[in-house]
């Protein structure tokens, strides 16, 4: 059964439930996702789809990109992508769409996706360190402070946590949960907040 | 009209009726108790409206028993809010009715139309 989909994040609002509870909630568009290519565990050694979706200028792409819609006489898509399948359901064959009904209100999903990228950081921002004291005479603002030792073992230790590169890496949401869906737009709410700006392309993924 | 407009707008009530601040309006909410649905009713003058779309909510002030003042804010579009009735129409000058908060007994009177 496919159990997954990429989409496209559109942005967060808030919704109501039928008790009244006002949940926050982030809209996702699964345009449908074309099949391009079906594989098999005979042939390829495991079960997926390979899928493109996403609206794509026809000249904009190169040709390696083009040709494998060219292959199967479909439209082209901006973006291709594998979606892991365990068992299929059904008979899968280019052109077949996935939608948004691959799920169902109150399904428990995981989302993956780049998140925004923060450059370079500082320690209190990327590691969550505590900062020194503003004022009375202290110079020690925004520091990491001590990094280790001395002449034993006169070095820095692996892994110390240091000021460098946040964010633009891939982030996965690992409970997250469907809250509604629209058919007729593609949209899909979940529930909370999803890594990346508005258009970041996420999976969203059955747990 | 952007997307999420267009998620919001699902969600959105069509049949409210027209008020402002210093209206007089009676709102029934609904309360769940245990898997028993009631009907409550609030009834005070509207001292203040916020928000748009989605998120807009509206303060209702009522004068209680031995003269305590009691403020509840609604989201106008959550279905525990289940309708709301203009008593009558009020005469104010501004549209945030805070000041309503520091009057008792006969200053705290808004003129009606």
């Amino acid at each position: 059964m496919v159990d997954s989909i990429y989409g496209k994040k559109i942005g967060s609002t808030q919704i109501f439930k039928e008790n009244g509870d006002a949940v926050y909630v982030t809209a996702i568009e699964a345009e449908p996702c074309v099949v391009v290519q079906v594989k098999n565990k005979e042939k390829d050694g495991y079960n997926g789809l390979k899928v493109g979706f996403g609206s794509a200028r026809e000249k904009k792409e190169n040709k390696p990109h083009a040709g494998v819609f060219a292959k199967n006489k479909l439209d082209i898509k901006k973006y291709i992508r594998e979606i892991r399948v365990e068992q299929f359901d059904r008979e899968y064959k280019p052109g077949d769409l996935i939608d948004a009904t691959v799920f169902k209100a109150g399904d428990k999903i995981k989302i993956s996706g780049n998140s925004r990228g923060k450059g370079f950081a500082g320690v209190i921002k990327r590691h969550n360190f505590h900062r020194g004291r503003m004022s009375h005479g202290s110079h020690s603002h925004r520091i990491p402070g001590s990094v280790g030792m001395c002449a034993t073992p006169s070095r820095i230790h692996k892994g110390k946590k240091m000021p460098g590169r946040l964010g633009g890496k891939k982030t996965t949401l690992p409970h997250s949960e469907v809250v509604d869906i629209i058919e007729d737009q593609n949209l899909i709410l979940v529930k909370g907040s999803v890594p990346g700006a508005k258009g970041n392309i996420v999976l969203l993924k059955k747990i | 009209m952007n997307k999420i407009d267009k998620v919001e707008s699902r969600y959105l009530k069509t049949d409210l009726p027209d008020f402002k601040s210093g209206d007089k309006v009676r709102v029934k909410i609904k309360i769940s108790e245990e898997n028993k649905d009631r009907i409550q009713t609030f009834e005070g003058i509207v001292i203040s409206i916020k928000g748009s779309g989605i998120n807009k909510a509206f303060t209702v002030r009522k004068i209680s028993f031995n003269n305590v003042g009691v403020e509840r804010t609604f989201l106008i579009n959550s279905p525990v809010v289940q309708s709301i009735e203009r008593v009558n129409e009020g005469i104010v000058r501004r549209s945030k009715l805070y000041y309503l908060r520091d009057r008792a007994g006969k200053k705290a009177r808004i003129k009606v139309k």
